[in-house]
């Protein structure tokens, strides 16, 4: 098992974005590096629009994370309602 | 029945009838005829339908996405131009990173625009097309706002003036032209393995992440926006290469041997490009974020393990040479440095020796076996300068065929010893600074004996003349202002009056 991992700017509109991933993955770590944050997850990473909007309290669109993404690794699934990374070995 | 208005098409249905919806099959041309590149190579293709980029951006999502990445990064650039933001980085000596970075990186970036545009032509899927097309436009983008932010440093600090010209002349900026040039004059399968799997999955993250974030710990507001922007592209060009690697896997057995060499190549092309960066890292950065060896192991050994983990299933395995990039991890930043060091008079920006709190640091990050080998050549370095005889390195050095780079690394278990490895092709004996570059010679020899190497141009008489005068002025690299030591330059003049006015405003 590896870790996938996202890299988000650390600004205000990341901060309910790092909130949500963080309450829905319990086994993420996160690392602080000026002006970014960077959190890894043992092999699956997901981000829920419900939980983001619920966060940061209005509508969220999906594609609004290429506003606050700077990094990845792992294997993208992209759709309506989630943003999801993962390993699959 | 009430009337609805007509549902909103899903992300993916959207994508759908962007990449399926609007392509055809042509009926009086052979498909031969349109992708004329898409064989030679020896990839096999079964089902080109089988493409899908996960990103699924459709062109009103990226239009709108890039404009407001755009509007952000201005906004930045303009109040950082307004408040005069480069009185407020950590220490003049800080620009020299932003000196090599517009000089060797930016007009890579204006290479990989160029490349992206010729595979949004080539491949003969149109989801392929359209991300290489998107992608050629943010590379095109990330050498504009690169230059547009250094232009601001450009109106006060030396050895930011001739970027372009430069980096088709200079010695040290051929090593990444060369790289770029190699590249681009692969065919598609090679480019899109090399830039979009190699250099943008493995190893741009080691650039754009700590390093950027270092930009930001020493107050350059502007490049560590332009930074991240940038790097926010990068997100969706690496997910690109991953799948485009996936994908050319999944469609032929044959295909995993042909991958893997090109992996292998490019890895180590790249991993020796990094070396100036681990240098900007560990020895340039005013405040450091982290030694090269620990962002080394974070972004190669953890994030490309666990991508290498996932590509095992088709039989892909680490680079051949990760090995001798993990031993040279501790001295890498190191001996680039002191080549660097040594060069100074032939150099288009500063270089200085560490302080004695750096050398702390640096002892600490890299342990005894460092100490041993490298704290007396400074401490030496050290004597000569208090004697007035700073050292530069009168004579021109031997480079590498492949990576360009002066032969300065060292045997991968013998750190005393230069590395140095040959091999004649007909009848000419060329040069290598390591195994990597000697067994990339030698898979494609008739390219690498093209190879425009500096010195060798000097030798030939074609720099401007023999003195270093002549070279420098051929370079535009112009003496007394841009080379040399950062202590005693005009750029250190120029700062230390900036620091005078400002503790003047407060007595
Ligand atoms: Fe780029
Ligand atoms: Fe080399």
């Amino acid at each position: 098992m590896s870790n996938v991992s996202i890299t988000l700017y650390n600004n205000d509109e990341s901060r309910g974005l790092i909130a949500a991933i963080l309450k829905d993955n319990p086994a993420s770590t996160t690392m602080r590096m000026p002006g970014v944050v960077k959190i890894d997850c043992p092999n699956k990473l997901t981000i829920l629009r419900e939980t983001v909007e619920n966060e940061l309290g209005r509508p969220w669109d999906v594609q609004q994370l290429h506003m606050s993404l700077v990094s990845l690794s792992g294997m993208v699934d992209e759709d309506d309602d989630y943003f999801t990374i993962a390993w699959n070995h | 029945m009430s009337v609805t208005a007509p549902k909103k098409l899903s992300l993916k249905e959207r994508y759908r009838i962007l990449t399926r919806g609007l392509d055809w099959t042509p009926t009086y041309q052979e498909p031969a005829k349109i992708f004329p590149h898409a064989e030679f190579e020896g990839i096999k293709i079964r089902d080109w339908d089988g493409f899908v980029d996960p990103f699924r951006l459709t062109m009103d999502s990226y239009w709108k996405y890039q404009a407001e990445k755009e509007r952000k990064l201005y906004a930045v650039l303009d109040s950082f131009q307004q408040n005069n933001g480069q009185t407020a980085i950590t220490d003049g000596r800080y620009v020299n990173v932003l000196k090599i970075f517009l000089t060797a990186i930016t007009p890579g970036e204006y290479q990989a625009h160029r490349g992206f545009a010729m595979l949004g032509r080539q491949v003969p899927n149109v989801g392929l097309r359209i991300a290489a097309q998107m992608q050629s436009l943010d590379e095109l983008r990330h050498a504009q706002t690169q230059i547009h932010s250094c232009s601001h440093y450009n109106k006060y600090f030396d050895g930011l003036h001739s970027f372009s010209y430069q980096h088709d002349r200079v010695w040290y900026l051929s090593v990444v032209k060369s790289f770029f040039d190699d590249a681009r004059t692969s065919g598609p399968f090679e480019f899109l393995i090399a830039i979009g799997f190699s250099f943008e999955y493995v190893l741009t993250n080691l650039l754009f992440v700590p390093f950027m974030s270092g930009a930001a710990y020493n107050g350059d507001l502007s490049t560590v926006t332009f930074g991240f922007s940038a790097q926010s592209d990068e997100s969706r060009h690496m997910t690109l290469g991953l799948e485009a690697i996936k994908f050319i896997l999944e469609q032929h057995e044959d295909n995993a041997a042909i991958v893997q060499k090109w992996i292998d190549k490019w890895f180590w092309r790249g991993y020796r490009i990094l070396a100036i960066l681990a240098m900007m890292m560990d020895y340039m950065l005013p405040k450091r974020i982290m030694p090269w060896k620990d962002a080394w192991d974070i972004y190669f050994n953890e994030a490309g393990g666990a991508l290498f983990g996932d590509l095992a299933r088709y039989g892909i395995k680490m680079p051949n040479t990760a090995e001798v990039a993990n031993k040279e991890a501790f001295r890498l930043s190191t001996e680039t440095m002191l080549t660097f060091y040594q060069m100074g008079h032939a150099s288009g920006f500063h270089s200085w020796l560490p302080s004695e709190d750096e050398l702390k640091w640096l002892a600490e990050a890299y342990g005894p076996e460092w100490e041993r080998l490298y704290l007396p050549r400074f401490k030496y370095f050290r004597e000569l300068e208090a004697k007035g005889e700073h050292y530069y390195n009168p004579s021109l050095p031997q480079l590498c065929q492949v990576c360009q780079i002066p032969m300065f690394f060292t045997e991968p278990d013998d750190p005393t010893k230069i590395c140095f490895r040959d091999t004649v092709y007909n009848g000419d004996r060329y040069h290598f600074c390591s195994d990597g570059c000697q067994h990339i010679f030698e898979g494609e020899p008739e390219k690498y004996v093209q190879a425009w190497l500096p010195v060798h141009q000097v030798m030939q008489g074609n720099c401007g003349g023999a003195t270093i005068d002549e070279i420098r002025k051929y370079w535009r690299v112009e003496d007394g202002e841009d080379n040399y030591d950062y202590v005693g330059s005009p750029d250190e003049t120029m700062w230390k009056s900036w620091q005078a006015d400002r503790l003047k405003v407060g007595s």
